[in-house]
């Protein structure tokens, strides 16, 4: 009983343009729109050299008489015009939003990798051995829960810093940051991967595999993360956009990325003390941009949820 | 002819018992199920041999137990003449695991959704680094697939499909032992009877020895060389196919036979069987299948019955003559 | 034969899918007379859970009826909406499902469930309610029904859990009961036992009973008439000792000869070649034509005969010499 088939077997791309996942992407406008809106602003972040009008970092560059411009107004000594304005050093609101959303997408994403990989192991360990690895991994899961995480990043980010040499101290502020957020925020892949790996070690390609003499890592790693990934992918869209919520949080109370590196939260701290003496936009700006940042990532992951989630189709 | 597995006094218990915590809160002791109980068989080089039972009977745990998924709590494996429970030699253990293989019951779990069927298929073998070229595309055909399937993910397939598959990862290391745990059971009677064709035909082709489990009396009487019947973990009568069928001495056998629809049963009204299967976590004294036996006596609460040996059949039963 | 209880006239059920519209149901007839068990037996993907499906107004969306009528006691009841369709369902229809843990509610005792399903289907007291579950359970032969009233449902074991399910679906004296693989989950023995109750039931109340299966033996003893589906349409439909011994339709005898049981000390089985069309790869004619040995030219283009006027829904039906 010989099967029909193809010739060639398909590549990745094709299946993926043939999969329902691909068709039900095209047919959400949700989907559509904030991926195109995701795409922009990665993108403006990751080439800011090349889009931003000016260096906002580079004090030969500025000019303290361009300070306070409002936005497409011309400076009243220089004449010059700014797309959205200046702040009170006279620097581009735009150039400092595209370089700040290259810190706050660089912090986020590393976070989020680190948390993603600790946790994938953790939860991949936890349901597979099961016992009192198991256990003590999750216990210590269920009490980091129980505090609100940017409380565990910022006990992470004072204790990280106190270790810190102090000349050091600026330069690791960022990488600080990562950890703190990345440590906050392992628990729920742990918890999404154990579940997935409680449920797949008992299939039978599980006792195949164990049947001719494979490993235990080999295991977890070729046969039960695969099956898990689906789910790690919706958790590290939805943390991505909390993870840069969490890092704005933490610099706009000044615990994280330095001025010398200000992100989308800081940015957001030192507008906010020029609100109430009428230069609106040196906040308004780059609040923007971090809402719409969040919004649709958060939104893609939403959307990616359901549309992984079989119980919902 | 040889035994080429031999099963001596095997017994597997598992712990069931609740949390440790629940158990302090409640006031409750340890629970253990006790899969399988004392069962001794041998399976003959190039024959089936077939075990049935109904649900907690034990059957698949015996399987598990033999491929090493398991480890007996008591009684001992031979295989080959190495006694896997006592051999040392880590290299003989090895190449007798390397002889055994097993196919399973749900033909979409027991394939891995995310891997083509080529690294399926070759795992076995290219799990040891050595050379699969081909071997995928010449394992398909030989299952009645076409080669060029080799390429796919198992859910483009059907559930046969899916067996053969199966059935073509299990030969890929050359077995000369395969464990069938109900190979057929999740599949319609028309591809199972395509299933069984092809299994047939491997056993003459390669000489390979199965280990049939399954509730199914009619694949049994079908495929079978010499069948155990499992009643609660515990073999109740071993014998050929021809007397077992014909002539069953078992009560338990017996009510199972009558109690299988027949197709040529119209209208057929027999007294259903009473009862049901005890809880195996507290089986009945004596012989287990007294509570429901229509010829029970008084010894039949008090002594577990010994093996013996009724004609053409071994019994596990006092009265059975 | 009498007025049937159900009668089901050229049922259709479709699909819309990515690919176009499937139908898993297409063309489908058949009756069910008052203490008449009719065994509807078929390969999975053949279409038969559907049709009870579409009966009882079940049909999960985007599945819906698509052509066709269905008549219970002479009311049409494929058109009924919303509350009139559940009436119907809960009074006039009872459902036996193969898991008995989905028809029951974990966390109501089964007499709470079986005195609200008779309340809101029959005019009686609370107090009077109480006795026919007992009753009920007594029937289905659950022993000690009386005290067993206020057990959960996880406190049964799988075939009492069937027999409560059984007194839940006959509590409120329907006409019609559709059994849905009642035995598939079941141990050889226990099943015995739950067909011999469905037998009994059946021809004590003059209940019609729509029995799906797979199991050939289950439809030999339980049936009196059976209808053989394939790929979604009727193949064959008969006396159950007619269809069974000498059947019309090819893939009946395919289905027959292919079961271990009628190979007996033979070396193979005989097995049909191919396997059943997916839907959305529906061959033009007979479904069954690529696999059939007796295919001819009219099976690949022609549309089928009618089912009402012969037994089976081909061609060139064996005859009775050439089935043997």
């Amino acid at each position: 009983m010989a099967l029909t088939s193809n010739v060639h077997d398909k590549g990745r791309w094709e299946r993926f343009r043939d999969s329902d996942f691909f068709f039900a992407f095209k047919r959400s406008p949700v989907a559509l729109v904030s991926f195109t809106i995701v795409c922009i602003l990665v993108f403006s972040a990751v080439f800011a050299p090349w889009i931003a009008p000016t260096n906002p970092f580079n004090p030969a560059s500025l000019n303290l008489m361009d300070g306070f411009t409002p936005p497409m107004e011309p400076n009243a000594f220089t004449g010059t015009r700014f797309l959205m304005g200046t702040d009170d050093q006279g620097r581009d609101v735009f150039s400092t939003i595209l370089y700040g959303m290259r810190v706050s997408l660089f912090v986020g994403a590393s976070a989020v990798l680190f948390a993603m990989v600790l946790g994938i192991v953790l939860g991949l360990v936890s349901g597979y051995f099961g016992g009192w690895t198991e256990t003590i991994i999750m216990r210590i899961a269920d009490v980091q829960l129980t505090f609100p995480s940017i409380l565990v990043a910022m006990l992470i980010f004072g204790i990280a810093k106190g270790f810190t040499p102090v000349e050091y101290r600026d330069q690791m502020a960022i990488w600080v940051l990562i950890l703190a957020i990345g440590l906050s925020d392992w628990v729920q892949f742990a918890r999404v991967v154990r579940g997935t790996t409680l449920v797949e070690k008992k299939k039978d390609y599980v006792a195949a595999a164990l049947l001719i003499g494979r490993r235990p890592w080999a295991i977890m790693i070729k046969h039960i993360l695969p099956n898990a990934l689906s789910p790690v992918l919706v958790i590290a869209t939805i943390s991505l956009a909390l993870a840069i919520i969490a890092e704005a949080t933490l610099s706009f109370l000044g615990v994280g990325a330095p001025p010398t590196q200000p992100s989308l939260g800081t940015l957001i701290r030192i507008g906010q003390g020029f609100l109430f003496s009428g230069e609106w936009w040196i906040l308004f700006f780059p609040a923007c941009t971090l809402l719409v940042l969040a919004l649709s990532v958060n939104l893609l992951g939403d959307w990616l949820r359901d549309a992984l989630n079989p119980r919902l189709r | 002819m040889s035994a080429y597995v031999t099963v001596r006094g095997l017994t597997r218990v598992f712990d069931v018992s609740k949390p440790w915590l629940n158990r302090v809160l409640e006031g409750r002791g340890k629970a253990f199920l006790t899969a399988i109980s004392d069962v001794d068989f041998q399976v003959e080089e190039r024959t089936t041999y077939a075990l049935v039972g109904e649900s907690g009977s034990g059957k698949s745990t015996i399987g598990r137990t033999l491929v090493g998924l398991l480890r007996p709590s008591a009684g001992e494996v031979e295989i080959e003449g190495v006694n896997l429970a006592t051999e040392v030699d880590a290299d003989k253990i090895a190449s007798v695991r390397s002889n055994i293989q097993m196919i399973f019951q749900d033909p979409y779990a027991s394939l891995n959704p995310r891997w083509r069927v080529r690294d399926i298929i070759t795992e076995p073998v290219a799990s040891k680094g050595e050379d699969t070229v081909g071997l995928a595309e010449r394992l398909l055909e030989q299952v009645g697939l076409h080669p060029s399937d080799a390429g796919k993910f198992p859910h483009e397939f059907s559930g046969g499909q899916r067996q053969r598959i199966c059935i073509a990862r299990a030969l890929a290391s050359e077995p000369r032992l395969i464990v069938c745990d109900e190979p057929t059971s999740a599949l319609d009677v028309s591809v199972q009877a395509q299933v069984l064709n092809l299994m047939s035909d491997l056993k003459d082709e390669l000489g390979l020895t199965y280990l049939l489990i399954t509730h199914d009396l009619t694949v049994v009487r079908h495929m079978a060389d010499r069948i155990g019947v499992l009643y609660l973990g515990r073999l109740v009568e071993e014998a050929d196919p021809r007397s077992l069928f014909s002539s069953p001495k078992h009560p338990y056998t017996q009510m199972l036979l009558d109690a299988a629809p027949r197709m040529d049963g119209f209208g057929r009204e027999v007294p259903p069987p009473k009862g049901e299967i005890p809880d195996p976590i507290d089986p009945p004294s004596g012989c287990a299948f007294h509570p429901r036996c229509p010829i029970a006596a008084d010894i039949c609460h008090r002594e577990r019955p010994a093996m013996r040996r009724v004609d053409n059949a071994l019994v596990a039963c006092h009265l059975a003559e | 034969m009498t007025r049937p209880v159900l009668s089901i006239h050229d049922l259709s059920v479709d699909i819309p899918t990515r690919a176009g519209v499937v139908k898993p149901v297409d063309g489908v007839s058949y009756g069910i007379a008052a203490g008449e068990i009719l065994g509807v037996v078929g390969e999975s993907g053949a279409g038969k859970s559907m049709v009870g499906n579409a009966v009882i107004g079940l049909l999960s969306r985007p599945a819906h009826i698509s052509g066709g009528e269905i008549w219970l006691n002479g009311n049409r009841i494929d058109t009924l909406q919303g509350e009139r369709i559940r009436r119907v369902r809960g009074k006039e229809i009872g459902m036996v499902f193969q898991d008995p843990l989905t028809s029951l509610n974990p966390l109501l005792t089964i007499g709470d469930q079986l005195a609200e399903t008779i309340l809101t289907h029959l005019p009686i007291s609370k107090a009077e309610a109480e006795k026919r579950v007992v009753a009920a359970l007594e029937e289905v032969g659950i022993p000690g029904a009386a005290e067993r009233i206020d057990s959960y449902p996880h406190e049964f074991s799988g075939g009492m859990r069937q027999r409560v399910v059984i007194a839940l679906a006959l509590c409120a004296e329907p006409s019609l009961v559709i059994a849905d693989e009642p035995t598939t989950a079941l141990d050889v023995s226990v099943q015995a036992q739950i067909i011999s109750l469905l037998k009994r039931l059946c021809r004590e109340r003059g209940t019609a009973i729509m029995l799906i299966t797979h199991d050939m033996g289950v439809i030999a003893e339980a049936a009196d008439r059976v209808a053989v589906m394939y790929a979604g349409r009727l193949a064959e439909l008969g006396p159950v000792r007619d269809v069974l011994q000498q059947p019309e339709h090819p893939y009946t005898h395919g289905l027959m000869t292919s079961t271990p049981l009628a190979a007996m000390d033979q070396k193979r089985l005989h097995q049909i070649p191919g396997a059943m069309p997916r839907l959305s790869h529906m061959p033009e004619g007979c479904a069954f034509h690529p696999r059939c040995p007796r295919a001819q030219d009219k099976c690949r283009h022609a549309p089928l005969p009618a089912i009402e006027d012969t037994r089976a829904a081909c061609w060139f039906p064996m005859q009775a010499e050439t089935a043997q």
